[in-house]
């Protein structure tokens, strides 16, 4: 059942060193960037982060792991023109990659929402990130088997929840919250505004309650994000 | 002046003619989904009467132009994470659904960029393989072999003047024979049941394109 928390420490409580976090957003979109800041104050490290990229400047994920609290990270898209913390530590042998194919990262985390033990996908046929898979035709096609990526935790940005956890989100900003809201045993959301029950439209929820566990209100609007770049 | 789909035949092609060329050729009605760098600029020559739409992976049909000044809102973003604006009848959706449009064949066209493009049509194009390289894939092999049709833009020689049509890709691979055509500043290519076939060339000979590829004659190239 979910739960509405007081603030964003909370709202990461018990989360341990070595846990594996699945966190939201697409670049700075969606990415829950004061629960992000909660988890840097914990203090907890060993962490394996999924995330789309590899952080943007110096907010959020990007001060993550610039604060060595990051042992891996898994993501589609690490290089862009503003991941410069990443790249040096990457450079530096000091956090672990795997790249994985974004229709894969995110069907991966589906499955494991799902209760899916693993399934063939066709992405990456014959290419290096395929490589020591197992590989099967079906019906004339050749397809790679991929195993779900399961969270300890999950944290995602959404719009807008009611009290028992029924989440909106806004624009390209909802990108990994919904499917990562299935895949970890806690999922915690940072949302604009909380309604009462009621106050969503059960025919518009995206989100359905029973996927989430914490929600935290942060209130008041963040500046801008950076914008416009690249990858 | 001698013209081929209403391009001077007598010089190669420049960017701005390439991604009119590839708007061209774009069947009106089709969901399509741009790359980044070289294949965005298509949508500058998409026409409102065409009714393409156009499917950007981090969550979106119907995505407008880039956004500017008061226009731009850091949550409406495409996949090169430039703000951009929506259309009358877009529709947001999470990476799940963005992803099964692509892996289970719904996108008509994709547009991408390429290192290296073979004449079986084996893409490369998600990274160098140089050791200090940072990998980052994306949806590159996803739209590579789910989209109906690739449609690759690229340069033909790299600036050593090396091809990058060739028999076989040194550069990792993103798919295996998922290109269906090339667009290259001195031709484009259509993918045959004999391979990469030259549609027609620009500024180039048909045994001069055929030389400097490194190719002997086959169906298609006389």
């Amino acid at each position: 059942m979910a739960t509405v928390v007081a603030d964003t420490d909370e709202a990461v409580s018990g989360i341990q060193d070595g846990s594996t976090v699945l966190i939201g957003g697409f670049g700075t979109a969606g990415q829950p960037v004061e629960l992000i800041d909660a988890l840097i104050r914990s203090g907890v490290t060993d962490l394996t982060v999924i995330n789309n990229n590899a952080g943007n400047g110096r907010v959020g994920l990007a001060t993550l792991l610039a604060n060595r609290q990051v042992r891996k990270i898994i993501c589609s898209f690490p290089r862009q023109s503003d991941s410069y913390i990443f790249d040096e530590l990457y450079r530096a042998g000091e956090v672990e990659l795997e790249v994985v194919p974004q229709g894969n990262l995110a069907e991966r985390m589906r499955a494991a929402g799902a209760g899916i033990g693993a399934f063939f996908c066709p992405t990456g046929v014959g290419t290096p990130l395929a490589e020591g898979r197992e590989r099967r035709t079906i019906n004339g096609r050749d397809y790679v088997l991929e195993y779900p990526i399961c969270g300890d935790v999950a944290l995602i940005k959404a719009f807008r929840a009611d009290t028992v956890g029924n989440l909106v989100y806004r624009k390209t900003a909802r990108n990994f919250g919904p499917v990562m809201a299935t895949a970890a045993k806690t999922t915690v959301v940072q949302v604009a505004e909380i309604v009462r029950p009621g106050g969503i439209d059960p025919e518009v929820v995206v989100t359905p309650g029973i996927f989430v566990d914490r929600i935290v209100q942060i209130p008041g609007v963040r500046p801008l994000a950076e914008t416009g770049t690249a990858g | 002046m001698s013209t081929q789909r209403g391009f001077d035949t007598t010089r190669p092609l420049d960017r701005d003619d390439l991604a009119r060329l590839v708007a061209t050729d774009i069947p009106p009605g089709s969901y399509v989904n741009l790359g980044i760098g070289q294949p965005t600029r298509v949508a500058d020559f998409l026409t409102p009467q065409s009714g393409v739409i156009l499917h950007t992976e981090n969550g979106m049909l119907g995505m407008g132009q880039r956004a500017y000044g008061d226009d731009i809102d850091p949550e409406l973003i495409n996949a090169g994470k430039i703000p951009v604006t929506e259309t009358a009848g877009a529709a947001y959706f999470d990476q799940a659904a963005s992803f099964a449009m692509i892996r289970g064949g719904h996108l008509d066209v994709c547009v991408l960029g390429a290192f290296q493009v073979s004449f079986a049509g084996d893409l490369a194009n998600w990274h160098t393989g140089a050791p200090d390289a940072i990998p980052a894939v994306g949806g590159a092999m996803d739209l590579a072999i789910g989209a109906k049709n690739v449609f690759v833009v690229m340069t033909l020689f790299s600036k050593d003047g090396s091809p990058k049509l060739v028999e076989e890709c040194t550069y990792p691979l993103t798919g295996l024979a998922c290109v269906t055509r090339v667009y290259s500043d001195y031709a484009v290519f259509v993918l045959t049941d004999h391979g990469m076939v030259a549609r027609e060339t620009y500024g180039i000979g048909r045994n001069d394109l055929a030389e400097r590829l490194g190719i002997t004659f086959q169906n298609g190239w006389a």
